[in-house]
């Protein structure tokens, strides 16, 4: 009897849950943030070098290589960051902020990309509080047009490896905590690399609509809906 | 209410997880490639010799598996490839990429170009 009401709840719950996440991704989405990156459909992205504002010298390259899993599984051919890079270098680009610098006709040029992402590094590493350390990561970006400058969207994300034991929302991913528990006694960098690859699937995988919109490659829309 | 049997109700429950955790099955089989990149970006270069052989090793089981090459894998190796000085793999490795994905052909043509003229110039080293 109880198991049978047991289930029936929860047979509701995981329904209602359907429903609601249906509404609150597809269905009832308020205006679109971003008709600009509708209307251009960008289906190749370069990743720029990261302009660094942490004092970690590692936290660009990091940032940078953790950008691209997500922005590839979101659907975009994403180019090849280190032979870009490398690209850049032969060209006499020394810095991520001269490499920012050039101008999205220049980038087309050489690379032949729709769309390049500029990304900042506002925070990266170790954070000490009072009691005890934390490794964060915050990023800014904007993806811009390479054809006709205009930018087509913004996001910013942090992630922190003390959102565990706070009990915050949004925590995590079981994976994640795995590793730093892994991890936390023999290297924090290796933590650092990990937390920076959740704030980057944050900024660039998170749901929509603030989250960039799928491009071409991406998988079909979920349960049939149209984006 | 229908009745739902208790694995169809575990089922239901975990495509609303893997919906709400974005934990569809990948595009790409990524393999050793992100942890190669990471090496690569973080460490001026790394150890080329052994992520390319990582990576050709990577492309083999990929392949067997039926699976798909994630966008700037064979790219990357075309990088490794060249700093190591074989250029024909290199060459190899950049038709490859071109090939797989078209978005990559002007930068690819560049660069294959370039091999053409000068292969000392892609065997430079890797950005600090």
């Amino acid at each position: 009897m109880s198991r049978v009401l047991r289930g029936a709840a929860m047979t509701l719950a995981v329904a209602l849950g359907g429903l609601l996440g249906g509404c609150a991704t597809v269905d009832k989405a308020p205006a679109d943030p971003w008709p600009a990156l509708r209307e251009a459909r960008p289906t190749s992205v370069l990743v720029l070098p990261p302009v660094n504002d942490s004092p970690d010298v590692l936290a660009p390259g990091s940032v940078m290589a953790q950008a691209v899993l997500p922005l590839a599984e979101r659907g975009y051919y994403v180019f090849p960051v280190a032979l870009s890079n490398e690209t850049l270098r032969l060209n006499g680009v020394q810095t991520p902020r001269d490499a920012q610098d050039i101008s999205p006709q220049r980038l087309r040029e050489v690379f032949g990309a729709d769309a390049a992402l500029y990304l900042q590094v506002r925070a990266y590493g170790s954070v000490y509080r009072v009691i005890s350390a934390e490794s964060v990561t915050t990023v800014d970006a904007r993806l811009v047009d390479l054809r006709d400058g205009r930018t087509l969207w913004t996001g910013s994300a942090t992630a922190s490896s003390a959102e565990q034991r706070g009990g915050q929302q949004g925590g995590l991913s079981s994976l994640l905590l795995l590793a730093i528990i892994e991890q936390v006694a023999s290297n924090f960098s290796d933590l650092n690399q990990e937390v920076a690859g959740a704030a980057m699937r944050r900024l660039l995988a998170g749901p929509s609509p603030r989250g960039l919109l799928p491009g071409p490659r991406g998988p079909p829309p979920r349960s049939g809906a149209r984006p | 209410m229908r009745r739902l049997g208790g694995g169809a109700l575990l089922a239901l429950a975990a495509v609303q997880g893997a919906a709400s955790a974005s934990a569809r099955p990948m595009l790409y089989e990524w393999g050793a490639y992100p942890e190669a990149l990471a090496a690569h970006l973080r460490e001026a270069g790394g150890d080329a010799a052994r992520q390319a052989a990582r990576l050709e090793q990577q492309l083999q089981r990929t392949a067997a598996a039926g699976r798909a090459v994630p966008p700037g894998l064979h790219a990357h190796l075309a990088l490794l490839h060249a700093q190591l000085g074989n250029d024909a793999k290199a060459v190899e490795h950049l038709r490859a990429e071109k090939a797989l994905y078209p978005e990559s052909a002007r930068y690819m043509d560049s660069l294959l170009a370039n091999t053409r003229r000068q292969p000392a110039d892609a065997a430079a080293e890797a950005p600090k």
